[in-house]
């Protein structure tokens, strides 16, 4: 893949990363007024946004390679240069993050009432951090901003989050630690073969397959338990129950997409050899996470964890199109962390919103709410149609890519696949019957239905749902190029690949010595 | 009559240090205001500092050089020195120990870890050894009417006596080999004398291993560590954490990678399986401890064991890898423990984990310091910390070790929890006592000192790396 890169005249990419940093600085020294502190960040989240517009109106859309590219020597002595640009994979993210941090700010407008500061602070700090993983082409800042977004998650989770959250959050951290650590040995060995961080660079290093099989499992690692896939899926339930409404929507709408964003960058580019012998082995284990989270949500009280564990079984979805190695299933699966990102992001707010005023998420407390809150019953109905896939929202466009082109190369996995989406719609239905429907239970029968500031966190999301579902074209139109290119580079790649056995017995030779 | 003695020149710093030493311990009588003591450490700390970075380049024969290697060693020493300085008085005087001989000792230790980093003669080397020890023995047991403190202070005189012991051994095996104690001219004669199959040759190696393996507490020989630390009067466990350790670690670089430099493979199969012990044991045990001084403590030998991953590379990228991590340790380590002595009062020992539940509530920024720190520890970007540790794995990764980098970062996960469960405890856990804190100005401008280090070099390690490398450019051939 031969990458052009469009340096920018302004740093706008800096700007976005840096301005939500400045913010939790600003933070800092602000006297300990809860209602001046809300609204300072909220405009420094609003700010955001809004500079990061331009990344959508004036991207371009024919050019293949990296735009608003920022580069300056940083570390010197390693090579190692602060290094930032956008493709037509990465940029929707940056808009995303900037987006669900004005809402995150929003939907814990009442529900965070204790080390308010102190919560402002590490949402910036994460906000920045996500935005810093999409936008950095250093493999070095990479890794950087991608372990620095642990800290102020790991504090969201265990300070503003329920019951069980210190077990939540210290499983989050070491899962996710190790599986960094990992990437990180990987990172080490990448950097000596080929002398720089430069991602641009490590792509065209082109590996023996020897090399890359081992790098491909390194960097598995750390995706896959970002994703997370089966078998590492365990600590997102738990991390999505306990985090607070607004950890749950960061996880959920960018957290996580961080991983399938990394198999798409290094994964697919730095190891194109290993990615497509290992292509079966992927697609199993998406499949599993599809049918299995699936299934797992049927047997769900808690209405957090159901939502938790339906991010597996979509997740699953995207690691299908990623690994699937067809243009419209990739494209499918980028669009479809967007509309996850999306969905799943306003689900968790839309649970948020009921759990502020009844402060319980067993689903059996609910029952009727359609009667008591219809305007909220209308928003979580279309989140969850969008969630189940129907024609009209979003999850439709990105599900059906992804099985369209899921067909075209593997047929077994998109057969069975589909029948996630119908495990979907019986789940999600299911979990609105029980809700919304039915008798009005009691405990629930004099909630007041949505106040305006929570009305307007969820329009946004309620028309990208509708808008990316009827015209999805402007979007999709962001990713042609770059995974045209993307693609070509993967089904380029020269080279031949070893029996798996022969990995195995290298490993073992590793245990046991001769 | 200066000029007629210019061979001198490579110790003026050593020397500063004992004069202001033997000064304060004779002048202790007769100054009642023991600050004193403080202010003469740090300025002359400084002033050695400056001398340091003069004299740099002399030599005194062939037994001493101030050279370039000496000279980052001895800025981590004087660091250490200066930080551990600034977190005393406070908690010296709530303890009774703040008198001139406090601060006289821990001039003579640096001496001695001076010496230890300069010395280009075995003998020399373990004089130095000695004269650093024998202080910090006393330093340990300055609390001798706590009996943790004697008790630490017994046992860290015995076991050090053992190492001591150890490396005489080894030395008197490589003069009999050699007929000579000159680094360099013994590695000359390994070769010479066609050596490098010799079993007591190894025998030897095995020793220095042993002897070095004490100083910087490698596991199986890390024993005394935790009952010396948790005993010992905490910013002297400060002081100890970084100095002592960083003298094993230079006298380590002038026997290992140039006295014994044609034998690596030997030292180097000594030393690995240790250092992966050091990780994981240091790392597990650390786990389950429940005073704070002692968990540093494991987490102190868990840091020798990545440290040593440099060392261990054999390459002069190496060694300034586990330069520049000592440095960086320096900052993080004493800044954590200048936030457990701030928990000290006369009536509150403050050393319980438990003692730091809901800190974050009662001390918003001294738990917000605590967490930098120990995210550092951690080696969580984008602190120092981070920077270190990617150095050590990449230099060890780079010279052909890919299995002990592996073992050593799945040993830093294990390792990862103590400190998150500090952090915990912190911001997740109400709190349950009324906790008031013991601040001075001299600890206030230390954990600035060290927060700066942490944030700075975490973020702009440039300077300091080229540093690194230029002081072991010239150190191995």
């Amino acid at each position: 893949m031969e990458a052009a890169l469009r340096f920018s005249q302004f740093p706008l990419l800096s700007a976005i990363i840096w301005l939500p940093v400045l913010g939790a600085i600003g933070l800092l020294v602000l006297p300990r007024n809860h209602r001046l502190i809300r609204w300072f960040a909220l405009c420094v989240a609003l700010v955001d946004f809004a500079i990061s517009l331009p990344l959508f109106l004036w991207f371009d859309k024919g050019f293949k390679g990296f735009q608003f590219v920022e580069r300056y020597a940083w570390i010197k002595s390693w090579n190692i240069s602060y290094f930032l640009g956008v493709d037509g994979i990465s940029v929707l993210f940056i808009l995303l993050s900037a987006l669900i941090t004005i809402l995150c700010i929003l939907i814990s407008w009442e529900s965070v009432t204790e080390k308010v500061k102190e919560f402002h602070i590490a949402l910036l700090l994460t906000s920045a951090a996500m935005m810093g993983v999409f936008c950095a082409l250093d493999l070095f800042l990479f890794y950087l901003f991608w372990e620095a977004m642990l800290i102020p998650m790991y504090l969201i989770i265990g300070i503003w989050g329920g019951p069980n959250r210190l077990y939540a959050t210290i499983k989050f951290f070491l899962y996710t630690l190790i599986g960094s650590v990992l990437m990180l040995v990987g990172i080490i060995f990448l950097y000596i073969k080929a002398g720089t961080f430069n991602i641009l660079e490590i792509m065209k290093l082109g590996l023996p397959y020897h090399f890359q099989f081992w790098l491909f499992w390194a960097f598995f690692a750390a995706f896959a338990v970002k994703v997370p896939m089966w078998p590492v899926h365990t600590w997102l339930p738990d991390a999505h129950t306990e985090a607070p409404t607004a950890g749950s929507v960061i996880l959920a709408g960018i957290l996580i997409k961080m991983g399938a964003y990394g198999f798409l960058r290094f994964s697919l580019s730095f190891f194109p050899l290993a990615a497509k012998s290992m292509m079966v082995p992927m697609l199993v284990l998406s499949v599993i996470a599809i049918v299995y989270g699936g299934i797992i949500c049927l047997a769900q009280t808690d209405l957090k964890r159901l939502i938790a564990y339906s991010s597996v079984s979509h997740m699953g979805f995207v690691t299908l199109g990623i690994f699937s190695l067809n243009g419209d299933a990739m494209e499918g699966a980028i669009l479809q962390m967007i509309n996850h990102g999306i969905v799943t992001g306003a689900l968790f707010m839309c649970v948020g919103v009921v759990y502020d005023r009844t402060h319980t998420r067993a689903i059996k407390d609910y029952g009727g709410l359609a009667t008591v809150m219809p305007i909220y019953a209308a928003f979580f109905l279309v989140f969850t149609l969008a969630s189940v896939g129907l024609p009209g929202t979003n999850g439709f466009i990105g599900e059906f890519l992804i099985l369209l082109g899921t067909f075209v190369s593997k047929k077994w996995a998109a057969v069975i696949a589909a029948t996630g989406v119908i495990i979907g719609a019986g789940y999600m239905l299911w979990l609105y019957q029980r809700v919304f429907y039915q008798e009005v239970n009691p405990k629930v029968a004099s909630l007041p239905d949505l106040k305006m500031r929570e009305a307007i966190a969820l329009i946004p999301m309620l028309l990208l749902v509708l808008l990316i579902g009827c015209y999805p074209t402007p979007f999709l139109g962001f990713m042609h190029e770059s995974v045209r290119s993307l693609l070509e580079h993967v089904q380029g790649a020269a080279g031949s690949a070893a029996p798996i056995t022969e990995f195995i017995k290298e490993g073992l030779h590793v245990v046991i010595p001769s | 009559m200066w000029s007629s003695l210019p061979s001198f020149v490579a110790v003026y710093p050593e020397t500063i240090l004992v004069v202001v030493a033997s000064f304060m311990v004779l002048a202790d009588r007769w100054i009642k205001a023991k600050n004193f003591f403080t202010w003469l450490s740090l300025l002359t700390t400084g002033l050695t500092f400056a001398v340091v970075f003069w004299t740099q380049g002399a030599t005194f024969g062939l037994s001493y050089a101030a050279d370039k290697y000496a000279l980052f060693f001895k800025m981590i020493f004087l660091l250490a020195l200066f930080l551990s300085t600034l977190i005393s008085p406070g908690f010296a005087r709530v303890v009774g120990i703040h008198f001139g001989e406090y601060y006289g000792l821990m001039l003579f230790a640096v001496t001695g870890m001076m010496l230890m980093a300069s010395a280009k003669d075995l003998i020399l080397l373990y004089i130095g050894l000695e004269l650093m020890s024998l202080s910090v023995y006393v330093l340990a047991g300055l609390i001798y009417a706590e009996l943790r403190s004697l008790e630490g202070a017994m046992k860290y005189f015995l076991l050090g006596s053992f190492a001591s012991a150890f490396l005489l051994l080894a030395i008197t095996y490589i003069y009999g080999l050699t007929g000579t104690t000159y680094i360099e001219l013994l590695a000359k004669r390994l070769l010479e004398y066609g050596l490098l199959e010799n079993k007591a040759l190894l025998f030897a190696v095995a020793l220095f291993v042993v002897a070095f393996g004490f100083k910087v507490a490698l596991v199986p020989f890390h024993m005394w560590a935790p009952d010396v630390y948790e005993g010992a009067p905490t910013p002297i466990t400060a002081f100890m954490s970084v100095g002592p350790k960083a003298a094993g670690f230079a006298a380590m670089g002038r026997v290992f990678l140039i006295a014994l430099s044609s034998v690596q493979t030997s030292w180097v199969d000594f030393l690995a399986p240790l250092v992966v012990l050091t990780c994981f044991v240091g790392a597990a045990l650390a786990v389950v401890q429940t005073n704070i001084k002692r968990m540093l403590a494991y987490s102190s030998v868990t840091h020798a064991g990545y440290a040593i991953l440099g060392v261990l590379a054999g390459t002069k990228e190496g060694m300034a890898a586990t330069m520049m991590y000592l440095f960086i340790y320096a900052f993080m380590n004493i800044g954590a423990f200048g936030v457990v002595i701030l928990l000290r009062r006369k009536e509150f020992i403050g050393e319980n984990i438990e003692d730091y539940q809901g800190l974050s509530k009662t001390h918003p920024t001294v738990a917000l310091l605590m967490l930098l720190f120990l995210f550092s520890l951690t080696g969580i970007p984008p602190t120092a910390g981070f920077i270190g540790k990617f150095f050590v794995f990449r230099a060890a990764f780079e010279a052909g070790h890919p299995y002990l980098v592996l073992a050593a970062v799945l040993a830093s996960c294990i390792a990862a929890y103590p400190y998150l469960r500090v952090v915990m405890l912190m911001y997740m856990k109400p709190p349950t006592q009324e906790v008031s804190i013991n601040l001075t100005p001299y600890l206030w401008a230390s954990l600035a000192v060290s927060v700066a280090g942490v944030l700075v070099f975490g973020v702009w390690p440039d300077p300091l790396i080229d540093f690194a490398r230029a002081c072991c450019a010239s150190f191995i051939p």
